[in-house]
């Protein structure tokens, strides 16, 4: 039984419905296309709806990067290669830049993508305003209605709480002036090179069903106020302590003994080839 | 190279998988997918209602490969039924045709036909019998048990057509007591096909409510009829039987009942409800009328079936418990997608929790910006 699946798991009906409504997601940039997820071999929340757009587009010629959280190691990230690998016998990399596809959750590479390259984004909970009407039917039509008030109440009332544009991951943005979208939980530090990027970037989420995209070239923007700016996490003064990079997104380590902070490069892969490339300070 | 990458998930993940394969082995006995068949029926019949794939020799091996764990057999098999292309779909079923094996009903105490108890554990006393350990120890003892029994019915020559009976509702709608309805004969809407979109059909409803957890939909009918919703139900007929499914000629151009082939049969459970509701006359006054909720699943899942057919009336009326509320019923009750959400989060979240952190940290700051 082991070896009676068809290229990349999916009968080719069911890739076929997949990759037509990435197609319709690549035409309205934003719009969350509904989709018949299918049941995966790996659990619902843990990367299917990445994965199921991974394997309804991946060919023989394509190579796989995958990472969880910034690394290729994480173990889900390691478990899901294995899946794509075992199913189409594809090669895999580590390198951003030798990639054709890299499916991630939770993180854009440093390096940026070329026009070539598709990146696929695990989406846990794909609706933006779904913090402010719990109701699927009403948030559909709120789309439809460019009826935005909530996404924007939101961040409103933690100015007012806190005095500053608070929240962590996930922030919402604009795609192309029409769509509010969530971005999947990837830091505030990535959602700026979600603009105008050149690659392809597809959002998958399995559980709820929906396929969105941001087509190459194509204006984004976090939502923010005027006199309250979009704001990315702090990582002034942050220094990689393997490799010296000070501009990346940051792994927060402790030292057992010490008790001292210090911080890494949380695009694993990243620092890897700064330090191979005698980048590092250390090196 | 002169420096080697922060390795482990890989090797990690190998070792956690053999880890699980020697706590399936290490007390030296497997499990033979026959025992699994003729010894866990009840649990077979409910991993193939919430996985909605029917085929009892399956789910007996990813039993055997999920150590029992159902969310993790009902895991493999819907994952399985994934990769199976859809040939053909079955003719319509009529379960006036099913062939009984358990029949009850709530309301009336004849019906045509009596009550047939069949095979349940609603009469037993729910003591831990002891005496099968003896079993285990004297293999004659099940097979005296079972020559003296099928004796007993020959001598008694109850042997046995199938059983086939008229619907108990029938007996009120003829009197005109139960809500009419047009026969709906619309094509499904199939739910893994297409993503669910509300409001939603009947079709769709029904069908999320048989692949639901068992566990789930109980627990949100019981809710139901507790306190958080209005429907209190009488089970007007509890059916337990074989139905048969047939398929249309694939080649033939001639379709109807007497070219149809005959494919198997399927055991399930259905359960009609007689449910209460007051209607409004075209005078004005109310008066009451009684309606129906509709519930069947795969194999004898009693509970999950009436449970299923007070959560169908609920989402086919109006009312302000979630219960009739179609997106909280229809989003949560589904096994591979609330276990796999809820378990994700045992995944890193270091990301996301740097995040929040730097959130945090800034406003304990007092409001200062960086």
């Amino acid at each position: 039984m082991k070896n009676a699946y068809n290229f990349a798991f999916f009968d080719e009906g069911s890739k076929k419905e997949i990759r037509r409504a990435t197609l319709k997601a690549v035409a309205i940039p934003g719009y969350q296309v509904p989709f018949a997820s299918r049941e995966m071999p790996i659990a619902r929340g843990w990367g299917t709806g990445g994965l199921q757009v991974t394997l309804s587009l991946i060919n023989q010629g394509d190579v796989i990067k995958v990472i969880d959280q910034g690394t290729d190691e994480s173990v889900n990230a390691v478990s899901i290669k294995n899946l794509i690998q075992k199913t189409t016998g594809v090669d895999s990399t580590i390198d951003t830049g030798k990639a054709t596809v890299v499916q991630s959750r939770h993180r854009i590479p440093e390096e940026p993508l070329r026009e070539e390259q598709i990146i696929v984004l695990q989406v846990p909970m794909p609706e933006p305003l779904r913090f402010v009407e719990s109701s699927e039917y009403k948030t559909k039509r709120l789309h439809g209605d460019g009826e935005y008030s909530g996404a924007w109440l939101v961040l409103f009332e933690k100015i007012m709480k806190f005095g500053k544009m608070t929240g962590g991951a996930a922030h919402p943005v604009y795609v192309h002036d029409r769509y509010v979208m969530s971005p999947s939980p990837i830091p505030k530090y990535d959602n700026p090179r979600l603009d105008h990027s050149e690659g392809i970037q597809l959002f998958g989420a399995g559980r709820e069903k929906k396929i969105y995209a941001i087509p190459p070239y194509t204006k984004v923007v976090s939502l923010a106020f005027d006199d309250y700016p979009f704001e990315v996490e702090n990582q002034e003064g942050r220094v990689c302590h393997l490799c010296g990079a000070t501009d990346v997104f940051f792994d927060e380590l402790e030292d057992e003994l010490t008790h001292e902070v210090y911080y890494q490069c949380n695009d694993s892969s990243y620092c890897l080839k700064r330090l191979n490339q005698g980048g590092g300070d250390n090196a | 190279m002169a420096y080697v990458a922060v390795k482990g998930g890989q090797e990690a993940i190998g070792e956690s998988l053999k880890r699980l394969e020697y706590e399936r082995l290490k007390k030296g006995r497997t499990i033979e997918t026959r025992a699994i068949e003729s010894g866990l029926q009840g649990l077979i019949d409910q991993v193939m209602s919430e996985a909605s794939l029917y085929d009892e020799a399956l789910a007996a091996l990813a039993i055997k490969q999920a150590q029992g764990n159902p969310e993790e057999v009902v895991f493999l098999l819907r994952a399985f039924r994934s990769t199976l292309p859809r040939k053909y779909y079955s003719r319509t079923v009529e379960s006036h045709e099913m062939a009984l094996t358990r029949r009850i009903s709530a309301s009336f105490k004849d019906i045509p036909g009596g009550q047939i108890l069949g095979a349940s554990p609603d009469y037993s006393h729910r003591l831990i019998d002891f005496d099968l350990k003896r079993e285990e120890a004297d293999p004659f003892i099940p097979k005296r048990w079972l020559k003296a029994y099928l004796k007993e019915i020959e001598e008694n020559e109850v042997w046995e057509t199938p059983l086939k009976y008229p619907k108990v509702m029938d007996y009120l709608r003829r009197e005109g007591l139960m809500a009419t309805y047009e026969a709906d004969e619309t094509e499904p809407e199939d739910v893994t096909k297409e993503a669910l979109k509300f409001p939603s059909k009947r079709s769709q409803r029904l069908q999320i409510l048989t692949r639901g957890q068992t566990g789930a939909v109980t627990a949100l009918g019981y809710a139901s009829l507790r306190g958080y919703g209005s429907v209190h139900p009488t089970v007007g007929e509890l059916r337990v039987g074989e139905l048969p499914i047939t398929i249309d000629p694939p080649f033939s151009e001639e379709t109807g009942e007497e070219e149809a082939y005959y494919i198997g049969s399927i055991r399930v459970t259905e359960v009609e409800s007689i449910i209460p509701r007051a209607v409004k006359t075209p005078s004005g006054d109310y008066e009451e009328e009684l309606d129906l909720g509709y519930g069947i699943c795969y194999g004898q899942n009693e509970t999950k079936a009436i449970a299923m057919s007070i959560l169908d009336r609920c989402l086919e009326e109006p009312g302000e418990a979630p219960t009739h509320d179609e997106e909280f019923v229809l989003y949560h009750v589904d096994s591979v997608e609330a276990t796999g959400f809820i378990s994700h989060l045992k995944l890193p979240h270091y990301v996301t929790f740097q995040s929040k952190l730097d959130s945090v940290r800034k406003t304990k700051k007092g409001g200062e910006t960086q």
